[in-house]
C-alpha cells in the first residue's frame, strides 16, 4: 500500500514536472514572419505604415508601453512618472542600465534628442552635452498629424535619468501617445553618424537588433544579448520579416512550414487553416471601426436626424459582417471598439427593421424616399484594415437602401481622390464609408478624431454638435481615466440619438501560425511584438 | 557599323526625352497624390501641406519637370518618395533580380519555342503540330497568375520538388556581390547556395516564358513555312544535303530574323516587368516595384523606373538590329 502510493508520488511528481518543462520557454531558433509587403523605413518618427512599425516595434522602444493584447499602459524605458496637479507636466523617471545595439547608454538626453527632434520650435534642453539635431529630412508625419506641436511646449533634461515634459495644454491622451512608435527613443549616435541612412539602419534598444535587409524580400533581426529586461525574452536568435505579395501563396509557404506566422491571409484560408492540425489561429478584435457617413454641410443630411436614422435602421450590416467580412467581424453598435474603455454597453446600436426605417424615413419628410432624389454613396476603392471590399459593401447598403424606397448610386474615386474630396464635402457627395485604425487605444483617438466637426474643418464627418465637443474638450482635459470613461459614455448616447454617422463592423484580426510558435500575441494596435515568442 | 552604332545612340536622347515628357505627363494627368496616399485617413491639411511643400508638389509642372531634367542631366535619378532613397540605389537592388528571371525565362522561351516552332513548320499538319499550335495558343492566353499557383501546387505542394517562393532559401548563406544570386554564388564557390538559387528561379521563369515560348513557336513556324518554300531550299534538297542540314543551316538561319525581333521585344517586355510573376513568387524585382510605385504615385519612382526601361528597351533593340547582320551577311548596317 504504502509502494503504491510512493510510486503515484512520483508519477504525479514526474506529471507535474513535465507540464512545468512543458511550458519553459525554449530559447533560440528562427521566426519567420510572413506578410504581404516590405516596410517603407525603419525610422520610427518619419513612418506612416503598419509593415514598417511591426519591424520597429522589435527594434525600438518607447517611454510607456501597451500591456499585452491591451492598451492598458505600462512603465517601458521609463520606469515611472509623475502628473503635475495642473495635468501640464509629465515627469519620467528612466530606467537605468538601458544600453542600445550600438553601445551608447540609454539616458535622459536621449529621450529629448528623440523626440526633440521631431518638434518644429526645438524648445529642448539636454543634462548633459547632448547632440546638434540636424535638420529634418521630411515632417514628421505621426507627430504632426496627432498635433503634438500643439501639445508639447518643452522637454527637458533635469538629470541624467529624469525627463520633464512642459505642455501647452492639458491633454489627458499625451501619456497614450507616448507609448505609440513615432515616439520611440532612437540612439542619437547612431542617428548623427548618418542622418539619411538611419532609416536604413536603426538602432534602438528593443530586443532584437536590425542585421540586414533585401528590399521586397526579407529583413533580418537578431536577438539583442545586452537586453535590460533579463527576467523574459528575446528567445528566438533570429527574426525574418518575408514580404511575400500573395495571400494565397503566403498561406502555402504556412503550410508547408517555411514561415511561423501569416499575416492577413484570404478569408478562405482561415477556414481551411481551422481544419489544419498543425496550424494555430491566434486572434484579435481589431481597434478599428468602419462606418458610414453623412456630408453634414448639406440639407437634409445636417439637420434632419429623422433620415439619418433612417438610414442607420435601413442598412442590414449583420449580412455585410457575415458576407463582405466573411465572418472577419463584429456588427458596431458604438463608433469604438468594444475592447476600448469608455465604450458604452447599453446602447442598443441600429437595429436592421426596414418598417422602422419606412417609419423614420416618412418622420423625415420622404415618405418611401420620395423627394430624396437619386443619392451618392460614396465607397471605398481600397481594401482596409476596417473594411475588406468598398464598393461591394456600398453596393449592398445601396441595394438595402433601395428596399426603403431611397435610390442610392455607388460612386468611388481613386484612393488619393477619395480621401481629398471627401475632405471638401463636395456637394455630390451624400453618404461616404470610412473608417479607421487606433492608433494608442483612446477613446479620444476616435471619437474627436473622427466625428467633433466644431474642433476642426480638418475633420471628416463634419457634424457639429455643442454638446458632444464640450464633452470632447472636457475629455482632452480630465487626467483621471474613471471620470473619463463617464464622460465618453455620455459622448457615445449622444453618437446615437444624433446618429452623425452609422458604425458599420470592427473587423476581427487572425493571423494562423504554425503550432510550435508559442506565446505570440496578437496586439489591438496591430503592432506585432517578438519578444516573448518562442519555438517549440 | 561603329558610325551607325553611334547615330542610333544620338538617336534614343530625342527618344528618351520624349519618354520622360509623356509619363510625366501622363503621371500628372492621372488622379491622386502622392502626400494623400502617404498620409491616407489620418491626414490633416497642416501635414498634408508640409510633406507636399517638402516633395516639391507644390511648384508649377513645369518647374517640376526642369527640376527632374536639371537632375537627370547631373546622373541623378531623383530620391523616392515613400522610401527616401535614390532610385538609382532602388534600381540596383532590384534589377539584377529581374533580369536574372527574364534571361533564364527568355532562354526557356527561345530553346522551347525555336524547337516547337521548327518541327511544327517540318511536320505541318500533322498531330505534332496541331497539338504544339494549340499549346502555343494556350500558353498566349493563359492566365499567369492561375499558371503560377497550378505550378506551385503540383510542384511544390505535392510533389516538393522546387520552393514555393522568392529567390533563396531561409537558412542558405549567399554572400551577395553583384546581386544576380546565381553569379554570386558562381564567384562565391558556393554551390549549395547555387543549387537553391537555381531551384528557386525554374518555376517563375517557366510560368513567364509560357507567353513569349508560344509567341516565339507561332513565329518560328511561320518564318519557317515561309523559308521552306523558297527554291534554294528546294536546290539544297536535290544537293542531296541531309534533313538536319536543310532545316538548321540553310532554312533556319533565314528565318531568324523575325524571330529575333521578337525575342528582342519580348525581353524587352520581360524586363519591363513581370508584375504578376513577381507578385506570386515573392520575386524581389523591378515589376513588383514599380507596380507599386503606380499604386502610391510615387512619382519619382515611376519616372526614374520608366526611363531607365525604355533606355533598356532602346539598346535590346540596336542590339537585334546589329545581330540582323551577323545572321544575315546580306543586311549590312551602315
Amino acid at each position: 500500500m504504502k509502494r503504491t502510493f510512493w510510486i503515484v508520488l512520483c508519477l504525479l511528481a514526474l506529471v507535474c514536472a513535465g507540464t512545468a518543462l512543458a511550458e519553459t520557454p525554449k530559447k533560440g531558433g528562427t521566426l519567420v514572419f510572413g506578410r504581404g509587403g516590405d516596410s517603407v523605413g525603419l525610422d520610427p518618427a518619419y513612418e506612416t505604415d503598419g509593415n514598417s512599425f511591426q519591424v520597429c516595434d522589435n527594434i525600438f522602444e518607447a517611454l510607456v508601453f501597451y500591456a499585452d493584447e491591451t492598451t492598458a499602459l505600462e512603465p517601458g524605458l521609463a520606469e515611472s512618472w509623475d502628473i503635475a496637479p495642473d495635468g501640464k507636466t509629465y515627469t519620467f523617471h528612466l530606467r537605468k542600465g538601458v544600453k542600445f545595439h550600438d553601445g551608447t547608454d540609454f539616458n535622459a538626453d536621449t529621450v529629448v534628442f528623440s523626440i526633440g527632434r521631431m518638434m518644429k520650435d526645438r524648445q529642448i534642453k539636454y543634462f548633459g552635452k547632448g547632440w546638434e539635431i540636424p535638420a529634418q529630412e521630411r515632417p514628421p508625419e505621426y507627430w504632426v498629424s496627432m498635433e503634438m506641436d500643439d501639445i508639447v511646449g518643452s522637454i527637458e533634461a533635469v538629470d541624467e535619468y529624469t525627463v520633464v515634459f512642459k505642455l501647452k495644454m492639458v491633454n489627458a491622451p499625451f501619456l497614450a501617445n507616448m507609448g505609440m512608435d513615432f515616439a520611440d527613443i532612437i540612439s542619437p549616435t547612431a542617428f548623427i553618424k548618418n542622418p539619411v541612412e538611419f532609416i536604413r539602419n536603426p538602432v534602438g534598444t528593443g530586443p532584437f537588433k536590425f542585421v540586414s535587409w533585401v528590399k521586397d524580400d526579407r529583413i533580418i533581426l537578431e536577438k539583442f544579448d545586452g537586453y535590460w529586461d533579463k527576467a523574459a525574452g528575446p528567445y528566438v536568435d533570429k527574426v525574418i520579416f518575408r514580404s511575400i505579395p500573395e495571400n494565397s501563396v503566403r498561406f502555402l509557404e504556412l503550410k508547408t512550414g517555411n514561415i511561423h506566422i501569416c499575416q492577413f491571409p484570404n478569408p478562405q484560408d482561415i477556414a481551411l487553416a481551422k481544419k489544419d492540425k498543425n496550424l494555430t489561429l491566434p486572434t484579435q478584435p481589431g481597434m478599428n471601426v468602419g462606418y458610414l457617413s453623412f456630408n453634414h454641410t448639406k440639407e437634409p443630411w445636417k439637420s434632419n436626424v429623422d433620415l439619418r436614422k433612417a438610414i442607420g435602421h435601413a442598412i442590414n450590416r449583420q449580412a455585410i459582417v457575415d458576407n463582405l467580412y466573411q465572418g472577419m467581424g463584429q456588427v458596431a453598435k458604438n463608433p469604438i471598439p468594444p475592447t476600448m474603455w469608455g465604450y458604452n454597453e447599453s446602447i442598443p446600436g441600429y437595429v436592421y427593421d426596414v418598417d422602422k426605417a419606412k417609419e423614420y424615413l416618412k418622420k423625415a419628410g420622404f415618405p418611401n424616399g420620395e423627394g430624396l432624389g437619386e443619392i451618392n454613396l460614396w465607397s471605398m476603392p481600397v481594401p482596409r484594415p476596417y473594411n475588406p471590399d468598398g464598393v461591394k459593401i456600398g453596393e449592398a447598403m445601396a441595394a438595402d437602401l433601395a428596399k426603403v424606397g431611397i435610390k442610392a448610386k455607388v460612386v468611388t474615386y481613386e484612393w488619393g481622390t477619395y480621401l481629398k474630396r471627401q475632405r471638401e464635402q463636395p456637394e455630390d457627395m451624400d453618404l461616404f464609408q470610412l473608417g479607421w485604425t487606433g492608433d494608442n487605444g483612446d477613446p479620444d483617438n476616435f471619437l474627436a478624431v473622427l466625428f467633433d466637426g466644431k474642433a476642426s474643418t480638418a475633420i471628416r464627418t463634419q457634424w457639429i454638435n455643442d454638446d458632444y465637443h464640450d464633452l470632447m474638450v472636457q475629455g482632452r482635459e480630465t487626467i483621471e481615466q474613471a471620470k473619463r470613461d463617464e464622460i465618453y459614455q455620455k459622448a457615445l448616447q449622444i453618437f446615437f440619438d444624433e446618429c452623425p454617422a452609422i458604425a458599420v463592423a470592427h473587423s476581427t484580426v487572425i493571423w494562423p501560425a504554425l503550432k510550435n510558435v508559442n506565446n505570440f500575441k496578437l496586439h489591438p494596435t496591430g503592432s506585432v511584438r517578438l519578444k516573448n515568442v518562442w519555438l517549440k | 557599323m561603329l558610325a551607325y552604332i553611334l547615330r542610333r545612340i544620338m538617336i534614343m536622347i530625342p527618344t528618351l526625352l520624349g519618354v520622360t515628357i509623356i509619363v510625366f505627363l501622363m503621371l500628372h494627368a492621372t488622379p491622386g497624390d502622392p502626400a494623400e496616399l502617404l498620409m491616407g485617413e489620418r491626414a490633416t491639411e497642416e501635414s498634408l501641406e508640409q510633406l507636399r511643400e517638402h516633395l516639391g508638389l507644390n511648384e508649377p509642372l513645369h518647374v517640376q519637370y526642369g527640376l527632374f531634367l536639371s537632375r537627370l542631366l547631373k546622373g541623378d535619378l531623383g530620391e523616392t518618395i515613400w522610401t527616401r532613397q535614390k532610385v538609382w540605389v532602388e534600381i540596383k537592388q532590384r534589377f539584377p533580380a529581374t533580369i536574372e528571371l527574364s534571361l533564364v525565362a527568355l532562354c526557356i522561351s527561345c530553346f522551347a519555342g525555336m524547337l516547337l516552332g521548327v518541327i511544327s513548320a517540318t511536320k505541318q499538319y500533322s498531330i505534332f503540330d496541331y497539338a504544339s499550335m494549340i499549346g502555343a495558343l494556350a500558353g498566349v492566353s493563359m492566365p499567369i497568375f492561375w499558371l503560377g499557383l497550378v505550378f506551385m501546387l503540383i510542384f511544390s505542394l505535392n510533389l516538393g520538388w522546387l520552393p514555393l517562393s522568392g529567390r533563396l532559401s531561409i537558412g542558405v548563406d549567399l554572400e551577395v556581390i553583384t546581386n544576380f544570386y546565381i553569379v554570386d554564388a558562381v564567384i562565391t564557390r558556393n554551390w549549395p547556395a547555387f543549387k537553391d538559387v537555381v531551384w528557386h528561379i525554374i518555376m517563375p521563369a517557366v510560368t513567364l516564358s509560357t507567353i513569349p515560348t508560344a509567341i516565339v513557336a507561332r513565329m518560328t513556324r511561320s518564318a519557317m513555312l515561309d523559308v521552306l518554300r523558297q527554291d534554294y531550299i528546294k536546290t539544297a534538297k536535290a544537293k542531296g544535303l541531309s534533313q538536319f542540314q536543310v532545316i538548321f543551316k540553310h532554312a533556319l538561319r533565314n528565318a531568324m530574323i523575325p524571330v529575333v525581333t521578337t525575342i528582342g521585344l519580348q525581353f524587352g517586355v520581360l524586363l519591363g516587368g513581370a508584375i504578376l510573376t513577381e507578385t506570386i513568387f515573392a520575386w524581389p524585382g523591378v515589376g513588383k516595384w514599380m507596380y507599386d510605385a503606380v499604386m502610391q504615385r510615387d512619382y519619382m519612382v515611376i519616372q526614374g523606373g520608366t526611363l531607365f526601361i525604355a533606355s533598356l528597351f532602346v539598346v535590346i533593340n540596336l542590339c537585334v538590329d546589329v545581330l540582323y547582320a551577323v545572321i544575315n551577311p546580306r543586311i549590312s548596317i551602315q
